[in-house]
This record gives structure tokens, sequence and C-alpha cells, in this order.
């Protein structure tokens, strides 16, 4: 059991959480709003008073896999929902990762769906299927007024009203506590293959990755591990391309990419299980399990990936992997000193982005941004709309920002 | 002119009115101010032309700085504005007021760069949807959401929409494909939202502006993801003799784990007077019509098919037939696409309705609307975008029939009660705006009312940008701010506790 703070809250239902949150908006206390707990060393460290947590209120609502919806609690765990859809042949097409790992937490389990919903966690497939807020239609949560209230629907066409559910996501339960999220899921795709380029550099992979991404071979995911990453890319950097798709398409559409990337002679191809666990692998970015040091989500232009790399080797030792098809870099500094100024500099010089500190320790947590810094006018809306759902800041206050 | 109550014109701002013209001449000289009648006619409704109004003023800036300088004096001077596209909403959301700014976004037509390597075209708002397309199809590149008024509706309109088309089902709507924005509030403040990368940290802002309707912000830049073409795209026109059977194939298909580009149905109304207008081929002997369309490599758009047909034939399919060539495939949807002109053809005027339901519910919901069509004694014609569960029912009306057109609308709200019963929404893609806004609360209690216009205050604390719209009752932001709480006991004794 992780550490509790004060009166450590369990509430089983949307009432009990609304009572709850009542209660600590009329005495002006904070609360840390916590699933699992699992990515609870992620992001900034919350000042509360005691621990809401919300992975009593669980459970399967609805789920009928013809409608490709699937209704679910918010405290329900993911594996648990992964497990179900498992059954029916269908999946959360954005891959949320299990993060317990790599931040060294020892959580009684590997998260919640609505602590994935919360920090809008998509995998490698991200890139072809969308973000985790692409899947949300509706969702029933309780503000940090303590109002009960609905936005969206169960149903994949809605522009009733503004889309709430989707932008709650990635607010990381500062504006809203969700009790329940209504997702769209898709069918698992019959086969995946997944083709290796090997020793290729960063650039060259940029290169390859676009070029992928901009062919009809509808890659799922593209992904660069440089040498010594991970213990596929144990003597030579390895791009992989993913496939996905019915038999005779994804023969056709290996053909099709081997050929358009025929300039890179040393190929390979993982079929179904090999491809499948690597991609759990990246997933869950296994090549950064056990350190210690600073690790950054940094997401840029696709093409701008491998410049930032090579502005960042010139000036510290890093290990890193590339994701989204150069989009998406995971980036290991050696050493705790801070590197967000100048990691932050490098990205807005090679056409911006953001760079989000995933692990590092307390300290280092405490003493710098973990999500950057957001321009004045932007950070107006972000203040007010704090004030508007949380007017006395007690749902997760500095989670993200100061007082946010 | 139908009746529906627009919020109470300022006294203050129409008598006012000559110098808040004369202000506007000087942020945007020569032609970009209109403010004769003549001129201003054509902005006095969108396609939803049963409601008309004529604006205070038209104003078209051409640059940034003039929208953030329009938007600042209108804020300072507590003036409503009315943001407009290309005014093609089919829910009056573009609609003026007779004290407000409307402001065009029409000079904004440039897309701004085309970036093969990231897939990514950076436009600004007033390039049409498929200017997109037509700028990045040299290389095999398309802009995915297709709504049918593609050809006329500007990216910026889309983006307070959220539109989304005949293949929505696979490739998503317009907040599924949108990257970046570039925005001005009311008070002049303008903001750059992500870009060329995925995913913005911090609260997701273009989640909230995409489908807000124009009451949130102004758009004035849009960074969209564009796609390459599928190799292959064929389609199939699948006649049921019931509407049951073909709600029934259509579930069965997303239930086999197959995705179609589009999945279309039409009922028996619709297809004979598309036919009669198009001359498509479609079957006459059918109850229910549908169009499915496989892209794809030509492999899997073989195998694919030949599921679909099977999985048809085991619902009672009575007619059966593959496009064999591109130009076939067209002819299928052409009668489709014109479903709407042609159901004008055969009744003087029709209202379009826009629900969504579960797909399971179909075979119910057009049960009910025909027992509806009888209790309203008008006849109503049925498209869908089947795979979505998003229905177009057209109701069919003579204007000039005293009382018609309120039966119209009543039959309609009845559409839409009943779409939100099955657990459904009041609309798929064509907004709230006016036409639905008096029905939130079928769908929203008034909590849920009240967090949607907390968004609206956090960004417009004023309410100036397009006011009357989409909410039924406008609370005073510093109304919604009280909060009733009984202070100080400990809540619910037996909730578990550590």
């Amino acid at each position: 059991m992780e550490e509790t703070k004060g009166e450590g809250f369990h509430p089983g239902t949307a009432q009990e959480l609304e009572a709850v949150i009542k209660w600590a908006a009329a005495e002006r206390t904070p609360l840390e709003v916590i699933g699992h707990g699992s990515k609870r060393k992620w992001g900034r460290a919350v000042q509360s008073a005691h621990t809401l947590r919300v992975s009593g209120i669980t459970g399967i609502i609805d789920y009928d896999p013809a409608e490709l919806v699937l209704t679910v609690k918010a405290g329900t765990p993911l594996q648990e929902v992964n497990e179900l859809l498992k059954q029916h042949n269908q999946e959360l097409p954005f891959e949320p990762a299990d993060l317990s790992a790599v931040l060294g937490t020892t959580p009684s389990q590997s998260g919640t769906i609505g602590g994935v919903l919360a920090t809008n966690l998509s995998g490698p497939r991200r890139l072809k299927a969308g973000a985790a807020r692409d899947h949300v239609l509706g969702l029933e949560a309780v503000s940090g007024r303590g109002e009960i209230f609905k936005a969206g629907g169960r149903v994949v066409k809605n522009v009733t009203g503004y889309d709430l559910s989707r932008g709650f996501c990635s607010s990381w339960g500062t504006l809203a506590v969700a009790t329940s999220f209504s997702l769209k899921v898709l069918p698992r795709a019959a086969k995946e293959c997944t083709l290796v380029l090997w020793g290729l550099t960063a650039q060259e992979a940029s290169g390859a990755m676009s070029e992928a991404m901009g062919s009809s071979a509808e890659v799922s995911s593209a992904a660069h591990l440089p040498q010594g990453i991970g213990s596929l890319a144990h003597h030579n950097s390895a791009t992989l391309l993913r496939l996905e798709g019915i038999a005779v398409s994804i023969d056709y559409r290996l053909e099709k990419l081997r050929r358009i990337l025929a300039r890179f002679t040393s190929q390979d191809v993982l079929d179904k299980q090999n491809s499948k666990n690597i991609w759990v692998n990246l997933r869950d970015l296994s090549p950064f399990v056990g350190a210690k040091n600073p690790l950054w989500k940094v997401s840029v232009s696709p093409t701008a990936g491998h410049k930032v790399i090579a502005e960042l080797e010139k000036r510290f030792a890093i290990r890193w992997m590339a994701d989204w098809a150069g989009g998406l870099i995971w980036i290991e500094m050696q050493g705790n000193e801070p590197h967000d100024v100048p990691l932050r500099r490098i990205i807005a010089d090679n056409g911006g982005g953001h760079a989000t500190l995933l692990r590092a320790s307390a300290e280092l947590r405490a003493s710098i941004d973990v999500f950057q810094q957001q321009p004045e006018a932007l950070r107006g809306i972000t203040r007010r709309l704090k004030a508007q759902f949380d007017p006395h800041s007690v749902l997760n206050p500095g989670r993200m920002y100061a007082s946010i | 002119m139908a009746a529906i109550a627009m919020p109470k014109s300022s006294q203050e701002t129409l008598a006012k009115r000559e110098k808040i013209v004369a202000d506007l001449q000087k942020i945007v000289p020569g032609e970009g101010v209109i403010c004769n009648e003549i001129e201003m006619r054509p902005y006095e409704t969108d396609a939803l032309t049963a409601y008309r109004q004529l604006p205070l003023v038209v104003v078209l800036p051409e640059s940034v700085d003039q929208v953030s300088r329009v938007l600042k004096y209108c804020y300072d001077n507590d003036v409503k504005v009315v943001p407009r596209g290309a005014g093609t909403s089919l829910s009056g959301g573009a609609l003026p007021l007779e004290d407000g700014v409307l402001l065009s976004m029409m000079k904004f037509n440039r897309i701004l760069e085309i970036d093969f390597e990231n897939r990514a075209v950076v436009t600004q708002p007033g390039v049409t949807n498929l200017g997109i397309t037509k700028a990045v199809e040299y290389e095999g590149f398309y802009y995915a959401p297709d709504p049918s008024s593609q050809i006329a509706c500007s990216i910026g309109g889309n983006i307070a929409e959220n539109s989304g088309g005949v293949h929505s089902l696979k490739y998503g709507l317009t907040t599924n494909n949108l990257l970046g924005l570039e925005i001005v509030l009311i008070t002049g403040e303008v903001i750059r939202l992500g870009g060329k990368h995925l995913d913005c940290e911090g609260y997701d802002l273009l989640a909230l502006l995409t489908g807000s309707e124009g009451l949130l912000a102004v758009v004035t830049e849009v960074t969209v993801r564009v796609l390459q073409k599928p190799e292959t795209a064929r389609a199939a026109l699948i006649g049921f003799p019931t509407s049951e059977q073909a709600g029934k194939c259509v579930a069965d298909i997303i239930a086999a784990g197959i995705i179609p580009g589009g999945m279309e149905l039409m009922d028996k109304l619709a297809i004979s007077a598309a036919e009669d207008f198009v001359n498509a081929g479609y079957p006459l002997d059918v109850d229910a019509l549908m169009i499915v369309e496989l892209d794809g490599p030509e492999a899997e758009v073989d195998d694919l098919l030949q599921r679909v047909s099977t999985i048809a034939e085991q619902n009672g399919s009575s007619y059966l037939r593959v496009s064999q060539s591109e130009e076939e495939r067209n002819t299928f949807w052409a009668g489709r696409k014109a479903a709407f002109p042609a159901v004008g053809r055969i009744s003087p005027d029709y209202l379009c309705m826009d629900g969504t339901i579960p797909r399971a519910a179909l075979p119910q919901v057009l049960q009910d609307m025909q027992e509806l069509s009888k209790k309203h004694g008008l006849r109503v014609a049925n498209v869908f975008h089947a795979g979505d569960g998003n229905l177009h029912p057209l109701i069919l009306y003579d204007a000039n029939k005293p009382g018609e057109l309120a039966a119209a609308e009543a039959f309609g709200a009845d559409i839409l009660r009943l779409c939100v019963r099955v657990g459904g929404v009041l609309t798929g893609e064509h907004g709230v705006g006016i036409e639905k806004r008096d029905l939130m609360p079928e769908m929203f209690t008034e909590d849920d009312l009240k967090q949607q216009q907390r968004i609206k205050c956090a960004f417009d604390e004023k309410q100036l940008l397009n006011p009357g719209k989409v909410f039924p009752v406008l609370h005073r932001c510093a109304e919604l701010g009280i909060m009733h709480v009984h202070q100080g006991q400990l809540p619910f004794p037996d909730i578990p506790r550590f």
C-alpha cells in the first residue's frame, strides 16, 4: 500500500466522492487524488493534507463489442480493461503504457483507466491510431466544487456542447475527478510484423521513418533504438516499422515497404510474437528501467527529433530512443543536475514542442519545472480554468504547475 | 421566420453604431468594413436559412493583428462578435446579431506551409476543406475529414463545428486530425497551441476549442495532419428487404472486426428520390440500401469485400453490386451525396436533423420514427452515416402551408428526444447553434450545462463571443461562481477510509 496522508478517503461511488470533495472545498483542504498510485512519481508532488484514492470506484458499466464502445468506472484497473477487451478480440488502440517499472513505483496494481486518461498516456501506436484522448467519447466526473456532471456520450460522433470529455484528459486530476468514461475501442489486428533496418544513424532513421509514414504502407508504429539501447539494438542500432492487419494485406505492405527502403540493405522482419514483444518493451520504456537518472519525455515535430538529439549529444551524456517516427524522444540524462533550461532552449530552436520530466529524484522534481512554463496568455487560460472548476484548489494542487 | 429568442440587443451599442463603424474602419481600412444594408445582406444567414438577421456591421480583417485589435476594441466597448467562416453551418452557428459585429475570416485564404516529411499542413482558417486536399494531392496526400459541404466550408468553420463526414468512422473527426491552432481571445491576446508535434502539454485546449462553435476564441491559423491516400477504394451497394436487416448487417460488419472507410444507409424514400435525381442505378425494390466502402491495398479490399458480402447474405440481402471501376464507385456515391437536394425535389421544404444513436438502436429508432411520422402527419426520408450511428432524417414539409413548419420542428424535436432516450445525442456533426439550443436540457442536467459554461467563462467572461448559440440560458459568470456548501462537517462517516 502506498503512503497515505491525513484522512485517507476511499469512496466507492460517485455520491461518496461528491461528499468528500464538497467537504474538502468547504474546509479549503487539499486532496491528493490517486488511483493505484502507479504514476505518483511522475509530475510535481502535491502539497496535500489528505489522500483521495479513487480505485474503489471500479467496474465495467457497459460493454457491447458490436458497438465498439466500453463504459467503465474510472478506478477500474487497466489490466482488467485490457483482459476484458482481449476476450472479445478488441483492444484500446492507443496501447497505454505500464510505467510502474520505469518510475520505480511498487503499486499494488499497475494503474487505473482513470490514471491513463488523466495523463493522456499513449503508446507507440499513437502515431496512427491517435492518443488516449482521441478515444474518449464521454465522461462523468465530480468537479472541485463537488458538482457531479457528465459530458459527451456513448456514441462516436457527437458535437453536443463543448468537448469536456477529451478536454479533461491530460488535466492530471486538477479540474475534476472522473468517475466513469465511455471509450471507443477497436478490433485487434489479426496479424502484425515489424521490419527492422539495422545500423542507421539517427538522421538516416528519421528520413526512413518519414518516408515510411508518407507511403501508403500504413505503418502503425515507427521507432529508432540507437546502438546499446535495449537487447535488440545491443550490437547495432535498430529502426523499427510495425505493420498490422490481415495477412494478405501485411504481406503486400511489407513487400512495398522493403522496396521503398531498399537502399538500407541490412533488413530483418520480426514475426508476430517478437514484434509484439518489442513494442511492449518500447511502450513500457524497458531500456530505461532500473536506472535512477532523470528521464525526459520530449515531443517535437518528427523530423526535428534527430536534430534535438544531435545538439544534446554535443553538450551532455545521454541515453535515448525515438518513437512516433521521431516525434517522441525519451532522453535519459546522465547525472542529476537540472537540464531543463538547455533542453527546452534546444527544442524551441528546432521548431518547438515540449519537454516533460518523467522520472527524477524528489529533490529534482521539486526544484525545476516538470511541465514547461506556459506563455502568459496561455497561463491565464490555465489559471482561469482551474479557478472555474476547482476554485479552492482542493484537487491535486501543484501537480502540474505551481498552485495548479 | 421561425421564432427563437436571441439575447436582448444592447440599445447602447445600437445607438453608437456610427462611431463603432468609424472606429473599426481605423483598424481595418478600405473595403474591410461593410456597413450598408445591401452589401450586408449576404451575411444575414448561414445554411440554416429559416433564420435571418442583419448584423450591426461586417468586418473582414486580413491579418492576425487586425483580428486582435478588432476583438480588443469589442471587448473594451462591450460589443458582441459573431465569427463566421464560409457560412455553411446547418445549425445557425453563424447567424448574426443585430447588435453584434460579424467577423468574417474569409480573407484568411492562404495555405502557409506544406510539410510532407512531417505530414502536416499549416493553413489560414478561410481555406476550404477541399482546398487542403487539392494542395497536397499531387504527392498522393489528402485531408481525411470530408463533410458534404467540403467544396465550400472553411477549415476554420470545421474547427468550430468539429466536422466529420462519410469517412470519419475510420479516419476520425476534425478533432482527431488537428495538430495545432493559433487563436485570438476576445481580449485580443494571441495564443499558439500545439504545432507539428503530437499531444500538447497542459490542459487540452485543442479539444475544448474544436467544436466550440465560435464561442471561445477566433481561429487565425490551423495545423492539420494529412495522410497518404489509400491505394484502392471499392464500394458495394447492398439492398435489403427491411431496414431492420440492414441495421443488423451494419452491427455484424463492425462486430466482425471490419472498419470500413464509409458505411451509409438510405431508406426507401431517400433511395427513390436520389435515383430519380442522379440515376445512380440504385435498386428501387428494396427498403434499405447500404453503401459500404473498403479502402487499402487491393488484396485487403478484395478480401474484406468478400467478407462483407457474406455477412450481408446472412442478413438476408436481396441486392449486391460491387464497383468495378473508379467511375462506378463515384456513381454509387453520387446518389448518396445528392440525397439532400434530391429530397428537396420531392418536397417544397425539408428540415435536416442530425442525431447520433448507438448502432444497436437503429431498427428500433427507424420504427419509432415511422410512428412519429404518422403522429405529425409529415413524411420523413432517412440517410445515415450508419457506421457511426449518425442519423440525418429529412422531414418533408411545405412552408407555405400554415402550421407545417411548426409541425416539422415539433417532429424534429421528437426525433432528437428519441435519440437521447435510446442513449444517443442531439447532434453528431451539424452543431447545436440556435437550432438545437433549446433542446440541450433534454440531454444535460443544469449542473452539466453549468460546467460547459464554466469553460466559456474561462475564455470569455463578458460573454461577447457568439452569444445566444449553444446554451439555452446564459448564466452570468459571477453567478456561476457561487458555491453552495455545507461547511465543516465530515462527509458520510461511513465512506471507507484507509
